[in-house]
């Protein structure tokens, strides 16, 4: 959490569109400036201890862990996926699915990489709700998953303050909708852009929107698949 | 191809397009020459080196993506105005839903970005006269007469240009988010618009592959795999250009870590920008 520093990007040069938002906008920061600097405090005092769970940290930085974290959740359920196929799966399923997988694992580890010595530790995950012997189970659980990190990179693009990471994750996000799109059309051709279906993520169908949601809500839906605790509260919050 | 043409489009929504190129003249020459070595179909791309090369690092202002953005949708728009409208060419049923259902999220996206420039105090651009055909490419602009003359006619070509569109729109919208960095609630809805034109291009591709035909090269995936078009047409090879590259931010990803990752995968997995002028330089074949 640093507010001040979220301030001083919303006061920079803002653009026409941005001026009638201002004020609403800086109305409501400063609400959330108070509760959010008591959580910031409670979070940096409890940093160190073990109950505080995976710290993704601040900053652009904070954002691409928890990006790192969301990719891989989807690539370990891929992994498990194509190392135990549900019964009766296809050869065109399994094709798809093994392409996906690939494109997951490449996504983890390039974050990997690229955060170096910044990046959290490997998370556990809890795949216990899910039965990998059923189509029906596996592609459901895909579906979410895909939804959810199309709506959480969506999202997080606001986060972001330097322009080489936001368009990286440009790159990953429209991937993960092609494979949301996908996954959506095996289990129900023609509904790859259901955005009625997605308002719990944050999209607008009158407007032509996918879903947007930031971290907190995407880390309260992701959390049933995380066993490790994952601690956001240094996260940017605008 | 007409380059008076591209540089009228580009004035639409940059102003200062004359001052970015070193003149009108010099730009028409340079232009002459590229047209004499280069194939029809490499035009595009080379004319997008070109206007990158004027640009530099300059940014677009809100205003001229959101407006740039527009005619992108109003393509689109018409487009999948034009294919539902049309009888006895596309298969009732599944197909026939999918082109609604994108024909009314583009149509959505345009009432959206009109309210979003006039919103912001600017003034929506016009709606550009199209020729779907792609007349402005060769043929003559307006004339219908174009590469893809066929395109409301033949369902394999019809399907190929929808897939053309919206990987168009992937890679236009990402090359765009990096000039809306300073306002959160535009760069939020831009991004939300990008993913409905990939979920669009991930259908289309499935819809390609199911059906097959003539036009059809290789395995169309709902991803883009290295540079391919899987379209049997060079004219639309610049919307795939460039979406080759397997080295992100400087980490290799093909077998990243030891994990075995192939080139194809690699560059499945990452979807590439495109700049403003190289993606108008592709649009305007179609604008008259």
């Amino acid at each position: 959490m640093d507010p001040q520093s979220a301030v001083e990007k919303n006061g920079n040069e803002v653009p026409v569109l941005d001026q009638k938002m201002h004020r609403r906008k800086f109305l409501m920061f400063s609400g959330v400036t108070a509760s959010a600097a008591a959580i910031s405090i409670v979070g940096c005092k409890k940093k160190d201890k073990n109950d505080d769970g995976v710290n993704l940290g601040s900053g652009d930085i904070g954002v691409l862990n928890y990006a790192y974290a969301l990719e891989q959740l989807e690539a370990a359920f891929y992994t498990q996926v194509m190392a135990s196929p549900y019964a009766g799966i296809t050869a065109s399923e399994s094709a798809y699915l093994t392409d996906i997988r690939d494109h997951e694992i490449a996504h983890r580890e390039f974050f990997k990489n690229a955060l170096g010595s910044n990046k959290i530790q490997d998370l556990e995950v809890n795949f216990s709700s899910i039965d990998f012997t059923k189509r029906d189970s596996v592609l459901n659980t895909a579906k979410a998953f895909e939804d959810l990190g199309v709506a959480a990179y969506n999202g997080a693009g606001k986060l972001i303050t330097n322009p080489a990471y936001l368009l990286l994750a440009g790159k990953i996000v429209s991937v993960e909708a092609r494979h949301a799109a996908l996954i959506r059309d095996i289990l129900s051709n023609g509904s790859f852009a259901d955005l009625t279906s997605l308002a719990p993520l944050g999209s607008n169908n009158t407007n032509g929107l996918d879903g947007a949601l930031m971290p907190k809500d995407v880390l309260a839906i992701a959390g049933t698949y995380i066993k490790t605790k994952v601690n956001a509260n240094n996260l940017p919050t605008s | 191809m007409n380059l008076q043409h591209i540089i009228t489009e580009l004035e639409k929504v940059d102003p200062e397009v004359y001052d970015r190129l070193d003149s009108r003249r010099g730009a028409m020459q340079r232009f002459a020459f590229a047209g004499k070595v280069l194939a029809a179909a490499a035009v595009p791309f080379a004319l997008g080196s070109m206007f990158n090369k004027a640009y530099g690092r300059n940014t677009a202002t809100i205003l001229e993506v959101l407006n740039y953005a527009l005619t992108l949708e109003y393509l689109e728009a018409e487009f999948y105005t034009k294919v539902v409208a049309t009888t006895g060419v596309i298969p009732a049923g599944a197909a026939l839903g999918a082109f609604t259902v994108i024909r009314d999220h583009e149509n959505a996206h345009v009432t959206f970005l009109k309210a979003a420039i006039t919103g912001s105090g600017g003034t929506p651009v016009a709606k550009p006269t199209f020729d779907f055909s792609g007349g402005s490419y060769v043929g003559g602009p307006g004339t219908g007469n174009g590469p893809f003359k066929d395109v409301f006619v033949n369902y394999d070509l019809m399907l190929a240009v929808a897939q053309t569109f919206e990987d168009t729109g992937v890679r236009a919208y990402k090359g765009a988010a990096g000039d809306l960095i300073s306002n959160n609630d535009v760069l939020t809805a831009a991004l939300q618009i990008h993913s409905v034109e990939a979920r669009h291009a991930s259908h289309i591709r499935q819809m390609r592959k199911a059906r097959g035909g003539s036009l059809v090269v290789g395995d169309v995936k709902p991803w883009i795999t290295l540079n391919q078009s899987n379209i049997a047409s060079a004219a639309v090879q610049p919307t795939y250009n460039g979406e080759e590259v397997t080295n992100q931010a400087g980490v290799e990803i093909v077998n990243i870590n030891g994990k075995v990752i192939s080139p194809a995968a690699a560059s499945e997995a990452f979807d590439e920008p495109l700049t403003m002028p190289q993606v108008l330089a592709i649009v305007d074949g179609f604008i008259v």
